[in-house]
């Protein structure tokens, strides 16, 4: 009688929790990436709920049945070697479910690794995330314009992040739209992302970078294209151009609050992929590339994208 | 007044300092205390110069005991910092000191130690032999993990703690994001330490493979020594990864280096993988042991031999092997090709499977047994459904796609306490319990213990389930601090009271092992579980000579055999036994490490030539040095053994 209660309130309690999870960033995905990536945690919470269930009721069932004080004095517990079929179930249970979330495990991977689903085709929005202690830089060479700690993105369209850091390794995430990459010094890693709906969101550096790290977040607003288009044109006309020595004072350690400018620090300081990559070691004095190399390189760049 | 300066703490607080009168005082008071009971003999001849693996397993303990305490202040004062938003406690370079040092003091001088203490303890106890392999080499292993730890320690108070993570990723390890020696201290502390966890690995390889009782074939050993002997191997595997990436850091710190600078060619990423190709593995060797002493206790308690004895060695052999191709899952967010993710994924998903294999035997060696709620036996059974949870979590982690969303979050977190805890803590509180009669020759107090576990248990759910939760809204770990809009509040608040209920449960576990000390009765019988194998076989405590007899072994469970199926365990008559002597050499060798350690550190180079120079003639003198070891006499075992009882009650 007393187990059945304390199963009920533990069922109870798994109930109320599951469903208050509605709410949580990453369990709320505003794009196709997280809800991907939704869509497995739920399916693995399901599944692990069944296995964590069966083990503790087979503890459940062996502790009430064969506790001392339960049993006959005379009672004298047997030798068992063991079982084929038994081995066999607790062996083959557990590869039919690996071999299950391996397939779903490989199928998600490749999609949250590519454009997502819905939106082939259309012509990504490239921004570069890069970080320094401890602010993040996005630059948008489409656009050709720059803000610091905030993130405008247009809905609707795939948006190809481009992160690097300036710094120690820092990891961008904005829970709502799909998990985590790393931005690092020697090279450039893409997270492709996109947004379905227009809203407000948090992100943040996740990946520990210091003292500064705690405050490290940047604020994310998805808008539409109009919307998005009327703010570069806004930023246009009243920000001022980034220029290299504006820059150079923003990347010192510290913190900052949302800046706008137009033009990008690439023109500049180029982002190290391709040529002026970290691991390509004859090029690594070449970080005051001519900003015509670097135009050329872009343009190869989107050119192939275009495809 | 330069020289001097460097020696200062870079970011003092009234904390620091009154730690540091603190640790003045009991300096002074245990000199005192040694000089005034006149203890100084006894304290060299006894325990620093000892080679005998018993003793050295309870220095082992006895460290662990104390690094648990130290790790365990760490985390209250983490979980009072984030009990609730904005908070000013600590500061952000506080907070990142204390989850740097929590971390390297819990796995690598707390977990460690007391798993290297019940592997010294029991093992040889359990093979039937007298000693290890290596003895005085055992010693080193000690004394050198013991000065690391200790190097490690004396950070915070001389020159300040690392700070950037127990995992120092580079560059922010390097010297341009932290300038001050606390990573100095990281770097060689821990390669100390880990030299001396390798030779431990060698010398119980050895001492597995060739000091087994006659009759022990691979297959007839206890689960325990199967655990001691497929970890040793991984230690010899894995540990010198470590010390390669140690000295490369040290390197880049001291010495300019480029190994892994943002600049010049270094590579970041290079830290990182070599970490894990060493982390990973040591996950499971602080589990792999933590599963043999479950697959002692729960045999025992339940009167039931243990189920699937093959398939339970298949799995950790299978384990040691597949430890080696996950490591990149810790970090599937570095940019590597949806290719490499899955197959990593793959990877880490099919080492659940050995483990689960293991979760049933336990609960199949449960069924049809007769099962006895002892303190140890409690926490074996905590053990199953809290392991089963975090077991599951790191299947969910290993789903690299989901791993974008939970790597570096709270979740993580609470994912690898909830492994480590309940595995690894559990196991060595459990089997601390279990062997105590035969460490100290009396039993610590049931009741006492059974509150230490229950608050332990509860403090743990509440302190780490809230964080599964946090971490999927959105708290990254190692944030020092939140504002009161992200709503984490209530759930940290949940986990700071979980913190302070498992602090209440170490209390009660010190206690326990006071009111033991003062009120157990001393006169325990050798086998006080009603237990299965060797080491219980001989008396309590255990003669320096462990075995007055060599036994002989039948099955799995000799010990068992003996008692009830009329198995004769020891056969012949005494004989003269040969012992390996005491030497103070590697407790010298490895303070003069200590010294080469600390200059290092502060770059004092005269000193450091100097401790180097003191080492290669600690090794000379070794290599020069004629000791044979000695013979205890007929007449000594014959009144020891009488002073016992017999070696032959079993018959």
């Amino acid at each position: 009688m007393k187990t059945k209660w304390v199963l009920l309130a533990i069922l109870s309690t798994i109930v109320n929790v599951l469903s208050g999870c509605e709410s949580l960033a990453v369990l709320d995905p505003k794009g196709p990436q997280a809800q991907t990536q939704a869509n497995v945690i739920w399916l693995s919470i399901a599944i692990m709920a069944v296995i964590v269930i069966v083990v503790c009721a087979i503890l459940v069932f062996v502790l009430t049945k064969y506790r001392d004080s339960k049993l006959p004095k005379e009672y004298e517990p047997p030798y068992i070697e063991g079982n084929h079929v038994v081995e066999t179930i607790i062996v083959g249970v557990p590869i039919l479910i690996v071999i299950f979330f391996s397939v779903v495990s490989v199928i998600s991977n490749n999609k949250v690794e590519a454009t997502p689903e819905g939106y082939k085709g259309q012509d990504p929005l490239i921004i570069y995330a890069s970080s320094s202690d401890w602010k993040w830089h996005f630059s948008y060479p489409e656009n050709d314009i720059e803000t610091v700690n905030y993130l405008y993105i247009p809905t609707n369209r795939p948006l190809e992040f481009k992160l690097y850091s300036f710094g120690p390794i820092t990891s961008f995430w904005i829970p709502q739209l799909g998990g985590q990459k790393y931005a690092m010094s020697n090279m450039v890693t893409t997270l492709h992302l996109a947004a379905d709906e227009s809203g407000e969101m948090m992100g943040r550096n996740a990946n520990f970078s210091g003292k500064g790290f705690a405050e490290n977040t940047f604020h994310v607003e998805a808008m539409s294209q109009d919307k998005f288009d009327e703010w570069v044109k806004e930023v246009k006309e009243t920000a001022k151009p980034i220029t290299e020595v504006r820059f150079k004072e923003l990347l010192k350690p510290g913190h900052e609050g949302q800046l706008t400018f137009t033009g990008t620090h690439l023109d500049f300081s180029s982002a190290p992929e391709g040529e002026n990559a970290g691991h390509h070691h004859g090029s690594s004095d070449s970080n005051a590339n001519s900003k015509g190399e670097h135009m050329e390189h872009d343009q190869e760049k989107s050119a192939h994208n275009h495809e | 007044m330069g020289f001097f300066s460097r020696f200062l703490i870079p970011n003092p607080s009234p904390v620091i300092y009154s730690s540091m009168v603190a640790i003045g005082v009991t300096v002074l008071l245990i000199i005192v205390g040694l000089t005034h009971f006149k203890k100084w003999f006894f304290l060299w001849s006894g325990w620093l110069t000892t080679v005998d693996h018993k003793r050295i397993g309870i220095m082992y303990l006895i460290s662990a005991l104390l690094m648990l305490f130290r790790g365990g202040v760490d985390a209250v004062m983490m979980r009072a910092q984030l009990a609730v938003p904005d908070n000013k406690l600590l500061d952000s370079q506080h907070y990142n000191e204390i989850f740097s040092t929590h971390g390297v003091v819990m796995i690598l001088f707390m977990a460690m130690p007391y798993i290297m203490a019940l592997m010294n303890f029991v093992v040889p106890l359990q093979i039937g032999a007298r000693d290890v392999a290596f003895p005085r080499l055992n010693a080193i292993s000690f004394w050198l993990f013991f000065m690391g730890a200790m190097l490690f320690n004396i950070s915070f108070v001389i020159g300040g703690s690392p700070d950037a993570g127990w995992t120092s990723y580079f560059p922010l390890a390097g010297n341009e994001f932290s300038p001050h020696v606390g990573t100095n201290y990281y770097m060689i502390g821990i390669q100390i330490a880990g030299i001396g966890t390798l030779m431990t690995g060698i010398n119980f390889l050895t001492t597995i493979l060739k000091m087994r009782a006659p009759g022990m074939t691979l297959m007839k050993m206890p689960m325990f020594t199967w655990s001691a002997l497929v970890t040793s191997i991984i230690i010899i595997f894995a540990f010198p990864v470590l010390t390669v990436a140690l000295i490369m850091g040290t390197m880049d710190r001291l010495f300019a280096t480029k190994f892994f600078t943002m600049t010049e060619g270094g590579m970041d990423m290079l830290w990182a993988n070599l970490f894990w190709v060493w982390g990973h593995p040591e996950v499971y060797i602080l589990i792999l042991p933590a599963f043999g002493l479950f697959s002692e206790i729960i045999p025992t308690f339940s009167r039931r031999n243990l189920y699937g004895y093959r398939s339970m060695v298949a799995s950790m052999v299978f384990i040691s092997i597949y430890s080696f191709f996950v490591w990149t899952h810790h970090f599937f967010t570095m940019g590597q090709a949806a290719y490499v993710n899955s197959i990593f994924s793959i990877t880490t998903m099919v080492i659940a499977i050995p483990t689960g294999i293991k979760i049933f035997n336990w609960l199949f060696t449960m069924w049809k047994g007769r099962i006895r709620f002892t303190v140890p036996m409690l926490y074996s059974i905590g053990f199953i459904p809290l392991f089963t949870i975090g077991g599951v979590t790191g299947v969910m982690l290993a789903m690299s796609a989901a791993d974008y969303q939970y790597h570096n979050t709270m979740f993580l977190v609470a994912h690898f306490h909830n492994v480590i805890i309940p595995g690894v803590v559990f196991a060595v509180l459990g089997a601390g319990t279990y062997y105590w009669p035969k460490m100290f020759g009396f039993m610590l107090n049931e009741r006492i213990g059974k509150w230490a576990f229950w608050f332990l248990t509860i403090g743990f759910c509440l302190a780490f389930f809230p964080m599964y939760i946090t971490g999927l809204d959105g708290q990254a770990r190692r944030i020092y601090t939140y504002s009161e809009s992200t709503g984490f509040g209530p759930l940290n608040m949940i986990s700071f009271i979980g913190a302070t209920l498992m602090a209440i449960s170490f209390v009660l576990i010190v206690y326990t092992i006071y009111y033991s000390i003062r009120h157990a009765p001393r006169d325990v019988s050798d086998d006080p579980w009603d237990a299965r194998s060797l080491e219980w076989a001989t008396h309590n405590p255990v003669p320096e000579y462990n075995f007055a007899i060599i036994p002989q072994v039948n099955s799995r469970e000799t010990f068992w055999d003996a008692k009830y199926k009329g198995h004769e365990l020891f056969k012949g008559d005494y004989e003269k036994i040969h012992m390996p002597n005491n030497s103070g050499v590697p407790f010298i060798m490895s303070c003069i490490f200590f010294v080469f350690g600390f200059a290092l550190v502060f770059s004092i180079w005269f000193l450091a030539i100097i401790g180097l120079i003191g080492i290669f003639v600690c090794m000379a003198h070794r290599s020069f040095e004629i000791d044979h070891g000695h013979y205890i006499s007929v007449e000594e075992i014959k009144e020891t053994e009488a002073k016992f009882g017999g070696v032959n009650k079993w018959k």
